[in-house]
């Protein structure tokens, strides 16, 4: 039979079900809603059929994991391979405290680690900055020195386990700080491996620490990677991320296409400083969010692979089939966690691991049960490792690639995903790019939208969120113990800083400050600079406040 | 007679970026009819102070969810007593453990919102709170 032929003969038989079975069945009882939609308000049919994945060729839209254009997964073998890095999210306090829950998550069987920086460390400020107030070791771990690092990774040998740090403007000061650490440890940089996220992009759009304006920020991306290809060949130099951009309320489709945007604007950027883009491309990592819409979420997973591997191959002209591949981390959707009820999270965050693991995640950290009201405890952190541990042994999904491939329903959806994709791209690319889109509050508007409309649904239980609007308890049956972080961190950091301050070589720091200042005003690569700085123990702060100088800070224009 | 615009300041002390709620909220409630001011990021609770003072707001709404709540708040508060904004009422929204909440609210706070609470919810509540008079004479 042709295609032509099957189209016709499906056509047909669709509409005898539609006239014969279907119409009868609706008569008797109509369906539940006149329209039903995912979590990102997508409208999905009643039933998917050959018709529409009609347009799809096999060979070149599907194909086999491993090769172009990757849709089914970057490895052949997948999870049958190796499963994919269980890295759970991990910071507070002290370094003392943070290194402690590092040395236990991996005794649990943890395979990676992902450091987690409070909000004084995310902003490139010392702990004891009277803006740090209140904030120290709150979100996550304070790291000011060096010397918090060092105390950090103790006992940890960094040639062995990957670390994945999520920091961002500062990024490039607390890498220097790692690599210096690994250094100490007497570990090559050259077989170390990580990931620092180093996305400027989405702050500016979604997640909002920021400090220098797009163009310098850029600048220290570029040298981070270029420093990265020479010096720490195993190193992940950029997490280009869609969590925090799907964590601000944009749709699924939002989170992909402003995310690969993004991508292509770093591989713009590292280009023109000419870098060759199968020097760079291999290394480029990123990090999505998975929500509850279970099959949404798969067919986004799977676009990812499938549009990344043609922007490279045909935008780019990447040649290297590694440069083609979307190498990805995912996080379970904090934002659908509830304070209500709170241990209905373990559920959601089972089925969102679950998707994302069905999508080809490479690495996946599962939220813990009390998120919404506080960072994990010992007891929630290992829950939410064991979720994972569960999914990889008693699932059984691991067992074959890419199960939900020729399901005409996600292959329908992937296709959705990826023409949404390149409409984004089309009008961003008009704009000027991403950061000309970013000034004129595009991805931002963009995304307020679309987080109103989620939560007007919400409120009108359109969407029905288990124990907010519905099944909801007067009196939570089970209190959560919640872990604390008083101010004794703070007090203890700021005795730690005014220790180093005085026992340093504080004339060595000057000197090392007013090179990299040197360094910044001109085009050299800033790394080597930072290095030498964090080697004569300067602190976060002074780095970050000596690039300001030079480099200005980003207000965000209203709109 | 008449009423007058409800006006309400949203403000996001600390260094927490997470600005999603705050927007929402604000929406929500200029499309209730009320008189919205968004601080934008980064606020300190004098900075926040000063613009309910200039504003001439009868509510500020306060969005952290960075666990700095037990700092930030207090300042707040105390800084509004010693301006004489004593009829200015507080809400706190976002990341606030349970057993916080009467530690808030002992400090004058009106009401706290988790994630999850509903937007009719904090408009109405909003709208019960107000305690300058709304009616304007002709």
């Amino acid at each position: 039979m042709t295609t032509k032929e099957m189209t016709s003969h499906v056509e047909e038989a669709l509409s005898r079900w539609e006239e014969h079975t279907l119409r009868p069945a609706l008569a008797r009882m109509p369906e539940r809603a006149t329209e039903f939609t995912t979590t990102s308000l997508r409208p999905i049919k009643r039933l998917y059929t050959p018709l529409d994945i009609q347009h799809l060729d096999f060979e070149r839209d599907i194909g086999f994991p491993g090769e172009y254009p990757f849709t089914r997964g970057i490895h052949p073998t997948m999870y049958r391979g190796k499963l994919w890095t269980m890295r759970q999210f991990a910071g507070f306090g002290t370094a003392f405290d943070t290194n402690k829950r590092f040395k236990y998550l991996l005794e649990q069987g943890q395979t990676g680690l992902s450091v987690a920086f409070d909000l004084p460390t995310l902003m490139g400020l010392d702990s004891d900055h009277p803006l740090a107030e209140g904030e120290v070791g709150k979100c996550g771990v304070a790291v000011s020195s060096l010397e918090d690092m060092e105390v950090l990774f103790d006992g940890i040998p960094l040639e062995e386990v990957t670390t994945s740090m999520t920091i961002n403007a500062p990024a490039a000061v607390i890498f220097a700080m790692y690599l210096v650490v690994a250094e100490k440890q007497g570990a090559d940089w050259k077989k170390i491996s990580g990931t620092i996220q180093n996305d400027i992009l989405k702050e500016y759009i979604a997640q909002k620490e920021w400090i220098y304006p797009p163009a310098p920020s850029m600048r220290l991306i570029v040298d981070t990677i270029a420093f990265c290809t020479r010096e720490v060949p195993r190193w992940h130099p950029i997490s280009i991320s869609g969590y925090h951009i799907r964590e601000a309320g944009a749709t699924a489709l939002q989170e992909l296409a402003f995310t690969l945007r993004d991508g292509i604007e770093y591989v713009e950027w590292c280009v023109r400083a000419g870098l060759d883009v199968d020097a760079f491309a291999p290394r480029l990592s990123f990090f999505f969010n998975c929500h509850n819409d279970f099959f949404e979420e798969i067919a986004k997973f799977r676009a990812a692979r499938k549009v990344w591997a043609r922007v490279m191959r045909e935008r780019f002209g990447a040649r290297d089939p590694r440069s083609w591949m979307c190498r990805f981390h995912t996080q379970t959707a904090g934002c659908s966690l509830t304070a209500q009820q709170p241990y209905n999270n373990v559920v959601r965050t089972t089925i969102q691991a679950l998707a994302a693991v069905l999508g080809g995640t490479q690495s996946l950290h599962t939220n813990a049960l009390d998120e919404a009201l506080a960072l994990p405890t010992e007891f929630t952190a290992m829950l939410a490792l064991r979720t994972q541990q569960i999914i990889a042994h008693e699932s059984g999904v691991a067992n074959t690639v890419d199960p939900l491939a020729g399901s005409y329903f996600v292959e329908a959806l992937t296709s959705e995903m990826e023409r949404g994709c390149y409409e984004y791209f089309e009008k961003i690319d008009a704009m000027g790019g991403m950061i000309a889109a970013i000034e004129r509050g595009f991805p931002q508007k963009e995304i307020q939208e679309a987080a109103y409309r989620y939560q007007q649904a919400v409120d009108r239980r359109e969407k029905i969120i288990v124990g907010v609007n519905e099944y909801v308890v007067e009196k939570e049956p089970i209190e959560v113990p919640i872990l604390y972080i008083d101010e004794s961190v703070a007090e203890i950091q700021k005795e730690r800083l005014r220790r180093l301050r005085a026992r340093r070589d504080n004339a060595k720091v000057q000197r090392a400050l007013d090179a990299l200042k040197e360094a910044a005003r001109g085009t050299e690569n800033t790394m080597p600079y930072i290095l030498e700085c964090v080697r004569a123990y300067a602190t976060l702060g002074e780095i970050c406040e000596a690039l300001k100088e030079v480099f200005g800070e980003y207000q965000e224009p209203p709109f | 007679m008449g009423e007058r615009k409800i006006r309400v300041l949203i403000a996001k002390p600390g260094l927490d970026g997470h600005d999603r709620g705050a927007k929402v909220v604000a929406r929500a409630l200029r499309d209730a009819g009320m008189e919205v001011i968004y601080t934008g990021l980064r606020q300190t609770p004098e900075q926040i102070v000063t613009a309910a003072l200039q504003e001439d707001v009868d509510v500020i709404g306060l969005s952290i969810l960075s666990g700095a709540h037990m700092t930030l708040v207090p300042r707040v508060m105390q800084l509004l007593q010693e301006k004489g904004l004593t009829d200015v009422v507080v809400f706190v929204g976002g990341i606030i453990p349970q057993e916080d909440i009467p530690k808030l609210k002992a400090l004058g706070v009106a009401e706290v919102f988790l994630p999850g609470t509903l937007l009719e919810q904090i408009v109405r509540t909003v709208r019960e709170s107000v305690k300058r008079p709304l009616e304007i004479s002709e």
